[in-house]
């Protein structure tokens, strides 16, 4: 499981550091998203990876309960990242508007 | 602090916060209502922030651990008020009330909830200054960029998007950056709480250590891109001169937050123990090519904004090197040149709009905004407004002055002090009481180059803007625009008459910094109020 769980954070996190260097502001705000899931996989990982068992609840043995920090971190970090994405989209498409070219520095690609 | 004044130490988070809630229920076409809310709120801070300032500075020293919800420290949220924290919060409450007066001449009027915006920006910046705790770092510096990017959008245009695009891209990247370092520092040493971590740092075995730093690195390089080190700053002096002049002016406490938390981490948490020294050299070396790059940007700028974004860079590269010196003496001096530059950079800031506005590019710039905005109807109207300054080219051409003294260093300003103080330490006269190696002497002559850089850039722009400017137009000068201007000069003029207490209460605050025990003990023995339950947590 925690290979299965880096393979797809590694996967993820190159294939958004390919699509932010890339000169669409389409391919930059997708390489954003995937960098960000990868990132809330990567919080979750480091809190143990562990299947099927409950956060801290009751005076149960710790070592079979999952962390909560990581979880509360992730849904604090799900909800920023939202909210700066939305905004980042909105930028985007201004930036479209203004320029009429959706180059990340706003020129129109050499014919 | 006992009693009502130790919930003082909330309020720099809990009054812009409300301001700003308030702020949105006002309708825009109310501009002259909305500029009462926020400077009031502006000021209730500066106000909070010099009481806070005056405990912090008395006898009693370090007492200021509030512990939000009532748990005890590890546990819970905690608030961490020291002479650092106090002195940055009263550093942004002053620089915010200029701003603000400064953007009530025309620029607020521009676009919509612009004090809604800088109201969160001061939340989130004041929140980073008084957090114990790397996760609400990570959430206020959050609040503080979300609302810095609709503040640099502000007035919009081409440039400004373009600019914008650009920041927000890096400061996203940034973000996912700061979540890696902060996951990585929990995975290692179980704990996100900054005393905690500092105690139980001495206590990580090595094969986790190097992740644990690691983490810290990465984390690192969140606060040197704020910061604007070398090579990761190119955004900056492009964002920075992009933004309209309040924004900029503000922006200046910015990216001085990047260089307070480095300060911060790097003294509580690899001061003593078997990490210390962690990420010395690259301050040092960063700083330098910093330095190095903001003296070559210095003196190729040819527009004045640029100019004023590349003295941002200037003055981050001077204080990261001195914090990679790491010396007691040096640190205080460095803590008064932090201090000092930024004032400057902030009055330089909004004094650029007022003498560009002359300008044929300045004005240009400004009637494409107002276009772009659809308020082009609006701008007679404003243009009428409050008294005009007299003699304006006089006064303009004494402030741009200062402002090149106090960046360049030259006596008698603040800029001055702050650099000998600096420079006297390095040479040996300081607690490193050593013949200074090679690199200080570097990092001495990399210095008063920077002086030098700036003397020759300002005079090349001064003379060609106020004795053989071609046109001749006198821009037209509102007393509300440059009374904050002079304000700020007039602080650091302050700051030079009291240069020893100044100096004082710098040296205390660095020795405060290099026992982190004294943090530590401090955040720990904060007890949760008697009788109070404590509150449940939640998202």
């Amino acid at each position: 499981m925690e290979l299965v769980l880096s393979i797809a954070i590694g996967i993820m996190t190159s294939c958004g550091v390919w699509l932010i260097l890339r000169p669409r502001t389409y391919q930059v705000i997708i390489g954003l998203s995937l960098l960000s899931y990868a990132v809330n996989l990567f919080i979750f990982g480091v809190g143990g990876v562990k299947a099927n068992v409950p956060p801290i609840l009751g005076n149960d043995d710790p070592s079979i309960l999952a962390d909560p920090v990581p979880q509360a971190l992730v849904l604090t970090a799900i909800v920023i990242g939202f909210a700066t994405t939305a905004l980042f989209l909105v930028v985007l498409l201004a930036s479209r508007g203004l320029t009429g070219s959706d180059h990340v520095d706003g020129r129109n690609e050499p014919k | 602090m006992n009693g009502w004044s130790h919930h003082l130490l909330v309020a720099p988070i809990l009054i812009p916060l409300i301001a700003s809630a308030l702020l949105l229920f006002i309708d825009e076409r109310r501009r002259v209502a909305k500029a009462m809310v926020s400077l009031a709120s502006a000021i209730l801070l500066v106000v909070i922030a010099f009481i806070l300032f005056r405990i912090e500075s008395g006898p009693n020293g370090f007492e200021g651990v509030y512990l939000v919800g009532n748990w005890s420290a590890p546990f819970g949220i905690v608030l961490v008020l020291d002479g650092l924290s106090a002195m940055m919060l009263l550093l942004t409450a002053l620089l915010a009330v200029s701003a603000l007066v400064f953007s009530l001449a025309r620029w607020h009027a521009v676009g919509a909830h612009f004090h809604s915006m800088f109201q969160l920006l001061l939340m989130g910046v004041n929140g980073a200054f008084l957090t114990g705790d790397l996760f609400n770092l990570f959430v206020f510096f959050e609040v503080m960029l979300a609302a810095s990017y609709g503040l640099l959008l502000h007035g919009s245009g081409p440039l400004r998007v373009k600019a914008g695009m650009h920041y927000i891209a890096v400061n996203l990247v940034a973000a996912l950056l700061f979540l890696i370092g902060v996951s990585l520092i929990y995975g290692t040493a179980g704990t996100l709480n900054m005393a905690d971590l500092a105690a139980r740092i001495p206590e990580i075995e090595p094969d986790r250590r190097m992740l644990m730093e690691a983490g810290a690195g990465i984390l690192g390089v969140v606060f040197l891109i704020k910061a604007g080190m070398w090579p990761l700053c190119f955004w900056l002096p492009t964002a920075y001169s992009a933004a309209s002049a309040p924004v900029a002016g503000i922006f200046a406490i910015m990216s001085k937050l990047g260089i307070y938390v480095i300060l911060r981490l790097t003294m509580l948490l690899f001061g003593e123990g078997p990490s210390a020294g962690f990420g010395a050299p690259v301050l040092l070396y960063g700083g330098m090519a910093t330095l190095i790059f903001g003296i070559v940007g210095v003196l190729a700028s040819q527009a004045l904004g640029r100019l004023a974004g590349f003295s941002v860079l200037v003055s981050s590269g001077t204080l990261l090197m001195v914090l990679g010196i790491n010396d007691g003496a040096v640190s205080s001096g460095a803590l008064l040149y932090l201090v000092s530059s930024t004032l400057t950079i902030s009055a330089f800031f909004m004094l650029i709009e007022l003498v560009e506005r002359g300008q044929d590019a300045g004005a240009n710039v400004l009637a494409v905004t107002m276009e772009a905005y659809g308020e082009a109807d609006d701008e007679p109207e404003n243009e009428e407004e409050g008294v005009t300054m007299p003699g304006t080219m006089a006064v303009l051409g004494i402030c741009f002055a200062a402002c090149g003294i106090l960046l360049s260093g030259l006596p008698p300003l603040s800029g001055f002090v702050a650099k000998f103080a600096m420079l006297s330490a390095m040479m040996g006269t300081g607690s490193i009481g050593v013949p200074p190696t090679a690199a200080i002497w570097a990092l001495v002559v990399l210095v008063i180059l920077s002086g030098i850089a700036a003397l020759i850039s300002m005079t090349r722009v001064g003379i060609r803007t106020f004795w053989s400017s071609i046109e001749g137009t006198v821009p037209r000068v509102l007393v509300i625009e440059i009374v904050p201007v002079m304000f700020l000069l007039a602080l650091t003029l302050a700051l030079t008459v009291r240069a020893g207490p100044a100096m004082q209460y710098m040296d205390t605050t660095i020795r405060t910094l290099s026992k982190p025990s004294i943090y530590i003990d401090a955040v720990n023995n904060a007890l949760p109020i008697k009788g109070v339950k404590a509150g449940t947590e939640g998202e």
